[in-house]
């Protein structure tokens, strides 16, 4: 396999490819890596979403993201659509963000390292 | 070689744990790919999934998690009040061809995975937010699978590790 040739998995890596693979208007991936490989937690929000329940919205972005997410150690993801972000954005002044559940009091995923 | 029972299974808490017997042997066929589910790997997989109303495959055991996801999992299962005799946790840890397998099994590229009545409900992000608008405790409600009696009775079995 061409390992060399594959690029490296970055927030904006994985930003970018959300935006173009599932019509996102608007994505946050943090970094959460701590001591056991990289690790990604996002906000996905896209009108692909629409009339999804949350097992589907996983699965289409799992799909999106086969060979990257089976890459890395760890990925969280939240799907919203336009409109419930932006109800959320109101509810919570703004402060919309990536699921941190899984992470230690540093944002950082613990757990072995294999 | 690795261990060739069947995916060891693990009951919330030690003390009420029965003696559980070992299961049939287990006997993968020889991988020289673990990409390929085989009908061994498929049917124990089957099994344990009905193993009990509720699985979760997690890395580690509900009582040392070795994962911050399977931690929170599992965590939401005692907040929720999961009657621990209803419920069944498997190490994928201890067999990595449950690892793989599971994987590929459910369609999902990671750990934990929660089962309920055979099928499939998601992973982490899902049955926190589930957790957290309620629709956990319905579906939970609704397959009979909860502590009777008391609320809350196997909070105890879930106290935070700091």
């Amino acid at each position: 396999m061409a390992d060399n040739q594959e690029p490296a998995i970055t927030e904006n890596f994985l930003s970018a490819a959300l935006k173009t693979r599932l019509n996102a208007t608007h994505v946050q991936v943090t970094d959460m890596s701590g001591g056991c490989g990289a690790s990604f937690t996002s906000l996905i929000v896209s009108p692909d979403f629409v009339g999804k329940n949350s097992l589907k919205r996983h699965r289409l972005v799992n799909a999106a993201l086969k060979e990257e997410i089976a890459r890395i150690h760890a990925w969280s993801a939240k799907c919203q659509t336009p409109e419930e972000y932006e109800k959320e954005q109101a509810a919570t002044g703004g402060n919309d963000g990536p699921p941190m559940d899984g992470t230690n009091a540093q944002g950082k995923v613990e757990g072995v390292s294999q | 070689m690795l261990t060739r029972s069947l995916f060891s299974r693990q009951l919330f808490a030690a003390a009420s744990r029965p003696a559980v017997a070992p299961k049939a042997a287990f006997r993968p066929v020889l991988f020289y790919q673990n990409r390929f589910l085989s009908d061994a790997t498929r049917q124990a997989i089957d099994k344990a999934v009905a193993s009990a109303p509720v699985v979760l495959f997690m890395k580690g055991t509900p009582e040392t998690p070795q994962c911050g996801f399977s931690r929170a999992s599992i965590q939401v299962l005692g907040l929720q009040g999961v009657d621990p005799n209803k419920f069944a946790a498997f190490n994928v840890l201890e067999d990595s061809e449950l690892r793989q397998g599971i994987k590929e099994y459910s369609d999902w590229p990671t750990i934990p995975q929660l089962y309920i009545d055979k099928e499939f409900v998601g992973g982490c992000d899902i049955i926190v937010s589930m957790h957290q608008n309620g629709e956990l405790a319905k579906l939970l409600e609704e397959k009979d699978v909860l502590v009777k009696g008391e609320e809350g009775a196997a909070e105890e079995q879930t106290e935070k590790k700091e």
